[in-house]
């Protein structure tokens, strides 16, 4: 008798089913394919943050040999406004906002040829006043951004609340504003025995994916239009593309090649990308469009820069009180998500912690700098960067460790917030009390307060931070669901066809993991598609760290109508009733004994080879049980919440201003650890991008001008320089996550710089508002210099 | 449009003639003159390490070599490491440490590490992070790229 013993992949390391052919160089990235007949395609950008075009000429241009097109906004009278706010057309023509807009387009035989046939295009500009300064973007007589009478988009949903600024509002440069309030913050101000009240400055950083922004485009004989696109949502972009071209969305496929990294910057439609297909349609031919390094820094999206003013209180206990916040958000001169990041900041203010009275406001104005898209995180980085520094100011003004002050007001398990967040698992207090007795928490925070007035050069400090994320999506969209269609042929082989995209991230493993533990099959019986809009189901991207969750319950819901189905044909061909088998190892089995009775192939085959002549094929469509918010952006958005505390442990020079990051020490709420190798990988990724956004980049933004569009002037961390990680998962095993698990993908990302700006403080006693942490700021907050020509 | 030259060179063992722009970049030229993309664009300016090569024993940034320098010389790219033994365990590394995710810097990363090995056998962590510092990656934070280069170069890996 052969017996197969009961296993699990659950919680398992394994690798990325995509990683041998990544490792071997064969794996063909956007910019790695080429089509017969192609083309390519060259972008020609302002070199003005704020003007008017008089006249643009390209017949020099055209005449060029090798070239195929020549486009401007006039030989492109159908475009339609694109993007989050619809204020953009892909190519202006009548004026310019910002370094980065779009003039004209080129496609030509070569890339040397297209660069050489934007230099031939000559465009007068009369000059605007520029406005690089959001705080003046709101006085009168401030130079006015948007002014023009856009064509309607075509079928335009305002999301509400939280919509996109009306003409009128453009008129005083607001692109969009977000007001949000729990109880009364007067009654909570009055309850208080100490309030503080700071402003934080948060800056600009860019995604830096190392594989740079790329598309091709092709039309074929029949008209349809196929698009080879980096997106992280394909089915909205599908969408997107057929209202800017005025398409019917049925005659537009996306495929997406392997994505040199997303981090939430191919979320939003970009003007490179329909320029692309302006350019096809105009040359009848596929065109390559792919950015260089520099176009990349200049022209792809930054995370949101934010002015932020935190007022909390609490009672000499500790409990909180009320906390109002301010932000002034800078736009940019157009309206992508970045603008949209209230959303998630106004969570982590009203419900990181109990806090009875909260009131939000957010206005963001339209300037002439670089605009702002998703980035990991969504905002959480920023308004985390601000609540947890004040944690640490009320705590130290009320002679309290900041671990107490944080247990005291943290939430718990089954708790409804005020903002309608229901918590129906909650590891935060486990996560606060793993990170602090890891980190030795206690011993080295009291033991650095007490070193700083000691003499001695470098100053060793610990900081702690924790965070609230979405964990079960996020229900922004009239759907957040993921579709699943699932077929097994004669042979066992499963091909899981999934809406969900795979950016580096690893779902492509995670849901062939869940499936296989569903289906007693090992993980080479599983191909993924997960890459082409023809194919998959529909499913609203890859956002909101949801795609393990959402997609991973789409996948378990088809795997469990196919093992109904292969079980009730066991049932019927071995003559034991169906609750006695099971599935493992690829065979039915007796449950009680793992007893092996028949191959699943040999079943399938039986199946399909039969008078019935069935196939084993399912298809599922999973909505999470979330709900939309309300007017007042009260509802629970999301199926699970993810929590984390992360300790980092610094070591500064006072001499240079050099702060080392010596340990993190990580305490991640995941619902469930699916895959171990894959889970550490993202939390070690995202503790290094908060690293890099704490310490060491910023994007420098001059007059509307990016200083240091490249990664010798933007410094990205390298090896020598992580610090030691130490990271523990808190499984609360979600009641409705896959397997039980909770997403992870932002979490990590987000406690960093508000966890280092407290260990700085334990180290030096010097509280710094303003980020990156340079040595420069570093030593000017130590020993309060001022910057040269400055204020600082 | 511009002057060309033909040049001959040993590529992943093979020699190989090519004809090539006088102006462009041994990146360009095996990208697509030869047709092997697993050395991939990334900046341009050797500040990532994405393209890198082994020419004559020494890494280099393909991106800032003339492909014309190329002449006479012995070029190693990600695809000749298939069938390098050191090369092939590196990359087996990288897949069970789980040092790849997106995956855009990985064969710039394993060509380095190879290069590096061969002069480092033994190294400690430290050692390989310093080894691998002119290489960026954006996904993994580095951790388990140290883990997989730390069990390529034990004897038993």
């Amino acid at each position: 008798m052969k017996v197969i013993e009961k296993d699990t992949l659950i919680g398992k390391r394994i690798a990325k089913l995509d990683a041998p052919e990544k490792a071997s160089g064969k794996t063909r990235y956007v910019h790695d394919l080429d089509l017969p007949g192609q083309l390519y395609g060259r972008i020609l950008r302002s070199t003005r943050v704020h003007a008017r075009i008089r006249r643009i000429d390209v017949s020099k241009a055209r005449a060029l040999p090798g070239v195929h097109a020549v486009l401007t906004a006039a030989d492109v009278p159908y475009q339609r406004p694109l993007g989050v706010g619809k204020d953009q057309l892909p190519l202006k023509g009548d004026k310019v906002r910002s370094r980065r807009d779009e003039i004209a387009a080129v496609a030509a035989d070569s890339e040397e040829i297209a660069a050489a046939a934007l230099a031939l295009i000559e465009v007068e500009y009369e000059d605007l006043p520029p406005l690089t300064d959001p705080a003046e973007a709101l006085k009168p007589g401030a130079p006015v951004i948007h002014d023009e009478n856009l064509p309607p988009p075509a079928a335009h949903e305002a999301l509400k609340p939280g919509a996109p600024g009306d003409a009128e509002a453009h008129r005083h440069n607001v692109a969009m504003t977000f007001d949000y309030a729990q109880g009364d913050v007067a009654v909570g101000e009055a309850e208080s025995d100490i309030v503080v009240d700071d402003w934080f400055r948060l800056h600009y950083v860019t995604h830096c994916c190392m594989g740079v922004s790329g598309i091709i485009a092709e039309f074929g004989p029949s008209g349809n239009l196929t698009l080879y696109s980096n997106t992280q949502v394909p089915f909205l972009h599908k969408r997107e593309f057929a209202e800017i071209l005025g398409m019917d969305p049925g005659r537009i496929r996306i495929i997406q090649p392997p994505i040199g990294g997303g981090f939430g910057s191919k979320l939003d439609i970009y003007p490179f990308e329909p320029i692309c297909v302006f350019l096809a349609k105009a040359t009848d031919r596929p065109v390559k469009l792919v950015f260089s390094r520099e176009e990349e820094f200049v022209a792809s999206p930054t995370r949101q820069p934010v002015l932020l003013r935190l007022r909390s209180g609490a009672k000499k206990d500790g409990t909180l009180t009320f906390r109002t916040c301010e932000t002034l958000h800078d736009n940019g001169a157009y309206t992508s998500w970045g603008a949209t990041t209230p959303f998630v900041m106004m969570q982590t203010i009203s419900s990181l912690y109990r806090v009875p009275h909260c009131k939000y406001h957010t206005t963001a104005v339209y300037t002439n700098n670089p605009y702002a898209g998703s980035f990991r995180g969504y905002g959480n980085l920023q308004a985390t960067f601000a609540v947890e520094q004040h944690m640490d100011k009320l705590a130290a003004a009320l002679g309290l460790d900041p671990l107490e002050m944080r247990l005291k007001n943290a939430q718990d398990p089954g708790e409804t917030t005020p903002q309608g967040m229901q918590f129906k698992t909650c590891g935060l207090k486990d996560c606060l009390t793993t990170a602090a007795a890891a980190s030795h928490w206690r011993e080295k925070h009291h033991a650095a307060i007490a070193a700083q007035k000691t003499p001695g050069r470098l100053k060793r400090g610990v900081g702690m931070a924790s965070m609230l994320h979405v964990g079960g999506g996020a229900k922004i969209y009239p759907s957040d669901g993921c579709g699943t269609i699932l077929k097994i042929d004669d042979f066992a082989h499963l091909t899981l066809m999934t809406g969900a995209s795979e950016i580096g991230q690893g779902s492509e493993t995670v849901l062939a993991q869940l499936v296989c533990e569903e289906l007693g099959l090992p993980l080479d019986a599983v191909t993924v598609v997960n890459n082409d809009t023809d194919i998959t189901p529909w499913d609203v991207g890859v956002h909101a760290s949801r795609t393990t969750f959402i997609g991973g319950n789409s996948a378990i819901g088809a795997a469990r109508k196919a093992k109904t189905k292969i079980l009730a044909a066991a049932a019927k061909l071995t003559g034991l009733p169906e609750v006695e088998l099971e599935l493992r190892g690829g065979h039915i089995v007796r449950a009680a004994t793992g007893e092996a009775l028949m191959s699943l192939a040999k079943l399938l085959r039986s199946l399909h080879f039969s008078d019935k002549a069935e196939l084993v094929m399912t298809t599922n469509y999973y909505e999470p049980p979330s709900h939309h918010q309300d007017k007042e952006f009260k509802g629970d958005v999301s199926a699970a919440y993810a929590w984390a505390t992360q300790v980092v442990e610094v070591e500064v020079d006072t001499e240079t201003g050099v702060v080392r990051l010596v340990k993190v020490t990580a305490a991640h709420d995941v619902g469930r650890v699916l895959n171990r190798l894959g889970i550490e990988g993202q939390i070690e990724g995202g503790i290094v991008m908060g690293q890099g956004y704490a310490i060491t980049e910023e994007l420098i933004v001059e007059d509307g001008v990016v200083r240091n569009p490249g990664f010798r002037d933007y410094k990205l961390v390298t090896a020598p320089e992580i610090p030691e990680m130490d990271i523990h998962f808190i499984e609360t095993m979600d009641g409705e996550g896959p397997q039980g698990a909770k997403g992870v993908g932002e979490a990590p990302a987000i406690c960093m710089a508000a966890a280092t700006a407290n260990a700085i403080c334990n180290a030096t006693g010097v509280r710094i508002y303003e980020l990156p942490f340079t040595p420069e700021k570093v030593y000017r907050a130590l020993h309060r210099a001022k910057a040269p020509g400055g204020t600082g | 449009m511009s002057l060309k030259r033909e040049i001959a060179f040993v590529l992943n063992g093979v020699r190989t003639r090519a004809t090539v722009p006088v102006e462009m970049s041994a990146l360009a030229m095996l990208r697509e003159v030869v047709g092997l993309t697993g050395t991939k664009y990334a900046c341009g300016e050797g500040e990532c390490g994405a393209c890198t090569i082994i020419v004559d024993g020494l890494s280099t940034c393909s991106c800032l070599m003339f492909a014309v320098d190329c002449e006479d010389r012995d070029l190693t790219t990600i695809e000749g490491l298939a069938r390098d033994p050191l090369g092939e365990k590196l990359e087996r590394a990288f897949v069970e440490c789980g040092a790849v995710q997106c995956g855009f810097c990985t064969p710039g990363i394993v060509v380095q590490a190879k290069h590096w090995l061969e002069a480092h056998p033994h190294p400690t962590r430290a050692e390989i992070q310093r080894g691998i510092e002119g290489n960026l990656c954006r996904c993994t934070g580095y951790v388990k790229i140290v883990d997989a280069i730390e069990m390529a170069s034990r004897n038993d890996a």
